[in-house]
């Protein structure tokens, strides 16, 4: 345990000096995604107050292409959002990339082994667009999947627009664009998150469960990447819509 | 001296098409054709298409992707007729027999409510000149082995256009922004590929315009009725017999095809 509290140190002063160090199984091979999974939990225990939950590696073909058929899920430091109208400081990152999300907004506690997307749906008070600003504690994003679960899924920081209700909306067609400095980076449907972003949070509810842990009423949960993830620098914008939910814009200096 | 031998050129492409084998690139021998080749020869195999009895109903707009635009080494889309045998209808069968070495591709499809002809088209002329948007697929094929093209090679044939399949949901562009359809690809109930109408140049609607202009440059007027395929969503995938593809548009409805093995004789 206490090696693992090392390991938990690392990630965690990597983070604080901005300072990139080599994945985690360079030196511990055998380290597989339970023991990953303690790792992250040891740096949540450090990490302040939660605002919720987010889920990784959630695009069948990116599972297909590193070996897994699940995605990942890491936490949400209340610190790390960032307010709308906040921009990024790029230089406060080690090597931050942006992502298109639907964020859901937990209206009631949700927990247990047997949770489908339609519990999750029912348990879900509004949607809102967000952006992801992914931040691996890795060089150049190198890692296996205990690496990147240890490293809380590359969570950095985030933005979420406003929140509108879910009703009537189909979070599985709705079209997802990124556009950074003006042009189109990518496009999607909610689909490209596990094939429903609901399905993809019930996943991850079930897979807390195993630890007696479930979502809070108020907790955000980010559902996944829809597109490829551009790399930000200062004097960057992206802005990523979602029909039917809005749009959010987040400026780098 | 290219541009003098696009009739032949043009006879090999439509052979290849007739007996459904592929040739080698046009680029192979002469590297240095260009766009204008290109045009010269589809300008030559679409007379003798329609001398057959093919009839235009529209156009298919490709390279609209920047990843496309990127690949093929240009910086705008290409353009080729759509003829009215290649056009199926939501839940048809289509037999791989009919082409070389098919992909599909889900793309936004508008139907035109009034004549338009460029130059000098804008986006809100174009938009008013819609009388609906739909969901469709596109058949890309290539008659050139391998799909081996640069971009002389495709725009001669035909921008690689094989068939399209369209909804009858023709909806109001009024109540949508093309920009923001979200669409879903499946195959057999797979989750395929995902993707949005920005992706092609940014809007959709900018496709029409684009055609009606570049069109318009050759005296070539768009006409009531014609569909214009905006271009691919996603990156085209390869068909197999037996396959059932679903395209799911938001705001548009899904079209759906079955691929069956068929035989020449069963061409429409």
């Amino acid at each position: 345990m206490s090696d693992l509290q090392g390991y938990a140190d690392v990630l965690t002063a990597a983070r604080r000096e901005l300072k990139a160090v080599p994945p985690l199984t360079d030196s511990f091979p055998e380290l597989d995604q339970a023991t990953a999974y303690q790792v992250q939990r040891l740096q949540r225990a450090g990490a302040g107050a939660l605002a919720g939950w987010k889920l990784g590696v959630t695009s069948r073909a990116k599972q297909k292409q590193v070996g897994i058929d699940a995605p990942v899920y890491g936490y949400l430091a209340a610190a790390d959002a960032l307010d709308l109208g906040e921009p990024l400081v790029v230089a406060q990152q080690i090597q931050p990339r942006a992502e298109p999300e639907i964020v859901l907004v937990m209206g009631r506690d949700l927990a247990g082994a047997h949770v489908t997307a339609a519990d999750v749906l029912a348990a879900t008070s509004a949607v809102a667009v967000g952006i992801e600003v992914l931040d691996s504690r890795y060089e150049n994003y190198r890692f296996t999947i205990p690496d990147v679960v240890a490293d809380n899924t590359s969570a950095g920081r985030y933005v979420v627009g406003t929140p509108v209700p879910v009703a009537g909306i189909d979070l599985r067609l709705v079209g997802v664009v990124l556009e950074h400095n003006g042009e189109v980076f990518g496009t999607a449907s909610g689909a490209a998150s596990l094939g429903h972003p609901a399905a993809a949070v019930a996943w991850m509810v079930r897979a807390l469960a195993e630890h007696g842990e479930g979502l809070r009423a108020g907790e955000i949960v980010l559902s996944g990447g829809l597109t490829a993830a551009v790399p930000l620098a200062a004097g960057d914008v992206v802005v990523a819509g979602i029909d039917r939910i809005g749009s959010v814009e987040l400026a780098c200096v | 001296m290219p541009l003098t031998d696009a009739p032949a050129k043009a006879r090999l492409l439509y052979e290849a098409r007739r007996d459904r084998t592929a040739i080698p690139p046009f680029t192979d021998a002469d590297p240095t054709l260009g766009m204008a080749d290109g045009y010269a020869v589809q300008s030559e195999l679409t007379k003798l298409l329609v001398a057959d009895g093919e009839e235009i109903v529209g156009y298919k707009v490709g390279l609209t992707s920047k990843p496309m635009q990127k690949m093929i080494g240009v910086d705008s889309p290409d353009f080729g007729p759509v003829f009215a045998s290649t056009v199926y209808r939501d839940g048809d069968s289509i037999p791989l027999s009919r082409f070389i070495q098919p992909k599909i591709e889900a793309e936004i499809v508008f139907v035109l409510g009034e004549r338009l002809e460029g130059p000098g088209v804008s986006l809100t002329q174009a938009a008013r000149a819609v009388a609906g948007v739909a969901a469709s697929v596109e058949i890309v094929d290539s008659r050139f082995a391998d799909w081996r093209i640069k971009l002389a090679d495709t725009v001669a044939d035909l921008a690689s256009n094989g068939a399209v399949a369209t909804s009858s949901r023709l909806v109001p562009l009024a109540d949508v922004d093309p920009r923001l359809i979200g669409m879903t690809l499946t195959r057999n109930g797979h989750l395929v590929d995902t993707g949005a109408g920005a992706a092609a140049l940014g809007d959709p609607v900018a496709v029409v315009a684009w055609l009606a202009n570049t069109l318009g440059a050759n005296g070539i007027a768009m006409e009531p009725g014609h569909l214009v395929m905006t271009g691919a969503l996603h990156a085209a995938v390869p068909m197999a017999a037996g396959d059932v593809w679903r395209a799911d548009f938001d705001r548009l409805g899904p079209v759906t095809l079955r691929v069956v093995e068929g035989t020449t004789e069963e061409t429409k």
